[in-house]
């Protein structure tokens, strides 16, 4: 699986291989019992030329200059399902995958699907590069009016980080408006930061682009430091997360909750809210960096069983062993590459679990998934009637 | 083989532009710079020649906003000189006030080959490089995607319409438009420009006067209007949709 579609610059650096081990928990590689079990709970595993398990032989091997030569590492989609069931505690995902994109990214060996994505989320804050000025465009119309804390400069309790396809995609300011709706009902003292907020740059990073990350964060840092707020709330999980783990370890540090656990603490104020019924068998997917990585399972279940009218149904991947969507690790901006590598699509699978277990209504908590899942019900068979929706636009709609 | 750059930096289109009061001019107040697209890809060429056969690449642009980032951004991708020009662009400059005022600095710099981006967005003229190739009395060729070098002279790679491609042998020192670089330009990862903006530093040179004569005066600018065959439905998606079936099934193509 070499491809011409990346340029092959072999020059990565000497220092590089030697320092996978000396990384957090890094000298478990050595530790490896070559159990392949990351290897098969990889969803892109059986197409790697290396899947996780090979690259740790590789490495110990002293061949991992054979693994980078290949596309393998592009198709990792940093789910962590692999870090996740290792028996030796390994840091996949962390210490091996984005380390080794790291280094390819540093070496310029990137898919120009993905160079595009990284190249606009430095020069306009966004990765579909679109008008940062534009950034703010969907709260038109929305009453009570959303403030912006740039125009209004007063403290609020609640700092909306809206995140990067609520902001932008028509289809997820869809979801970014019922949050506003909701937040609004339950009488929220909140900001966003509009214009002035940018990409948290946590997938940027998961695609090996820690340098930007790391700018971005310190953007953002800049523009948090000049606020008053409480805390940050987030509808999307890899907000949440670089927000969490990752913007405290370069002195960035507020409290943060995704928005399914704010919403779930006020589940007593909301629930009596939630009068219009939804007759509907809801299937709930957990978004990786939501539940597995931070361990979000409970809050957004609490929020679908408030809905009256819901029966809630498992596919048969939930909880820690949900399936990826396929958009995290930089694959929401490497679909052509991944499709042209594995002729198919992660967000394809799970929609047919959905449909299997006999679901009507697809829930999920990422602003990635509503357009991943509705282009894949569109290419699966059978999945026509299927409707995905955010657990916010559930909980919008039943607010009535 | 030295070889030099000059790039500049055009309105970036992701922001809506707006005229000035003037009526013939962007109004300036909003408006971003980006790379011109023809010159990214002229540095990306320079470069590939460097990694190629050995060659000491300068890139020079002249002092607008965002020019740092540029430069920065070229070093990283490999651009061993940074040279910025100082002079008053405020009301912006024509390919003819530029070359003019670029000749002698390229000149100073003793060039084998001058790179520049066949044409840019903003003027859309393709003069820069014929103008400069004249007063630099260098053989120039155009609408380059493609060279090779060979004792002393380059094999210049056209496209034409209808699936052609032309060789034309130039000798050196010359100066070609780049129309596409061999590659699309490269992407340098952030932490690589941030060490080059700590340990690369930008020359800067003074341009004294700025001579546009022979460039085009512009009477009047303005976005496209309305003509008696356009109809230009307004309102939200789904009001848009519902005219635009009434529109085909009036022309019965519905």
């Amino acid at each position: 699986m070499v491809t011409t579609a990346i340029p092959h610059n072999p020059s990565f650096s000497e220092t590089f291989i030697s320092s996978l081990y000396k990384g957090e928990n890094g000298e478990r590689f050595r530790s490896c019992l070559q159990c392949g079990s990351c290897s098969g709970v990889c969803p892109f595993g059986s197409l790697m030329d290396y899947p996780p398990g090979r690259m740790i032989a590789g490495l110990r091997a002293d061949e991992f200059d054979l693994v980078m030569e290949t596309d393998t590492v592009w198709m990792c989609v940093s789910c962590y399902a692999c870090a996740q069931i290792c028996p030796s505690k390994i840091p996949i995902t962390a210490g091996l995958m984005t380390r080794t994109k790291e280094e390819l990214v540093l070496a310029g060996n990137v898919p120009s699907e993905l160079q595009h994505a990284l190249e606009n989320s430095q020069r306009y804050g966004n990765p579909m590069g679109e008008s940062p000025r534009k950034r703010a465009d969907w709260i038109t119309g929305i009453q009570p009016q959303v403030t912006i804390l740039g125009k209004e400069r007063r403290p609020v309790d609640v700092l909306w980080f809206v995140g990067d396809y609520p902001s932008y995609h028509p289809r997820v300011q869809i979801v970014a408006k019922a949050l506003a709706k909701i937040l609004n009902t339950l009488g929220i003292n909140f900001g966003i930061l509009g214009p002035e907020e940018n990409t948290d740059g946590d997938t940027q990073r998961l695609a090996g682009e820690r340098g930007l990350f790391e700018m971005l964060a310190e953007k953002n840092g800049r523009i948090f430091n000049k606020y008053q707020f409480e805390r940050i709330i987030t509808s999307d999980p890899h907000a949440y997360n670089a927000l969490k783990n990752e913007y405290p370890a370069i002195g960035i540090s507020y409290p943060v909750q995704h928005s399914t656990q704010f919403l779930a603490e006020r589940i007593d104020q909301l629930k009596p809210l939630l009068k219009q019924e939804v007759p509907a068998a809801v299937t709930y997917h957990d978004p990786c960096y939501l539940g597995r990585v931070n361990g979000i399972f409970d809050e957004p279940r609490m929020l679908l069983e408030a809905i009256p009218g819901v029966k809630l149904v498992e596919m048969a991947h939930n909880h820690a062993s949900s399936l990826c969507c396929g958009g995290g690790g930089g694959g929401m901006w490497l679909d052509g590459f991944q499709w042209e590598k594995a002729h198919a699509r992660l967000s394809e699978w799970r929609i047919q679990e959905a449909v299997d277990i006999g679901a009507n209504i697809l829930a999920v908590a990422c602003p990635y998934e509503p357009p991943r899942f509705e282009d894949a019900i569109k290419m699966t068979q059978q999945a026509g009637k299927l409707v995905v929706k955010d657990i916010v636009e559930l909980l919008a709609d039943a607010l009535g | 083989m030295n070889i030099i750059v000059p790039v500049k930096l055009v309105p970036d289109l992701v922001e809506e532009l707006t005229i000035d009061a003037s009526g013939t001019a962007l109004d300036t107040a909003w408006l971003r710079m980006i790379i011109n697209e023809f010159d990214d890809h002229a540095i990306e060429q320079a470069i590939l020649i460097k990694e190629r056969t050995g060659a000491h690449v300068t890139v020079l642009s002249t002092n607008v906003e965002g020019v740092d980032d540029l430069l920065f951004t070229a070093a990283a991708k490999g651009a061993d000189r940074l040279i910025k020009l100082n002079g008053d662009f405020e009301g912006g400059v024509n390919n003819h006030a530029l070359a003019r005022a670029i000749t002698d600095i390229v000149k100073g710099l003793q060039p084998d080959l001058v790179l520049t981006g066949v044409q840019a967005h903003n003027d859309l003229d393709g003069q820069i490089g014929p103008l400069l190739a004249g007063y630099l009395e260098m053989p120039y060729v155009g609408c380059v995607s493609g060279f090779t070098m060979n004792n002393g002279q380059v094999i210049a790679r056209k496209e034409y319409p209808g699936g052609l491609l032309a060789e034309m042998a130039v000798r050196l020192p010359a100066v070609l438009g780049i129309q596409a670089a061999e590659q699309p330009p490269r992407y340098v990862a952030i932490s690589k420009i941030r060490q080059i903006m700590k340990s690369t530093i930008i020359e800067e040179q003074a341009i004294a006067t700025l001579d546009s004569e022979g460039g085009p005066t512009i009477g009047r600018m303005f976005k496209p209007e309305v003509s008696e065959y356009a109809i230009m439905i307004e309102g939200d998606i789904n009001e848009i949709c519902t005219k635009l079936i009434e529109v085909f099934k009036e022309a019965g193509v519905l």
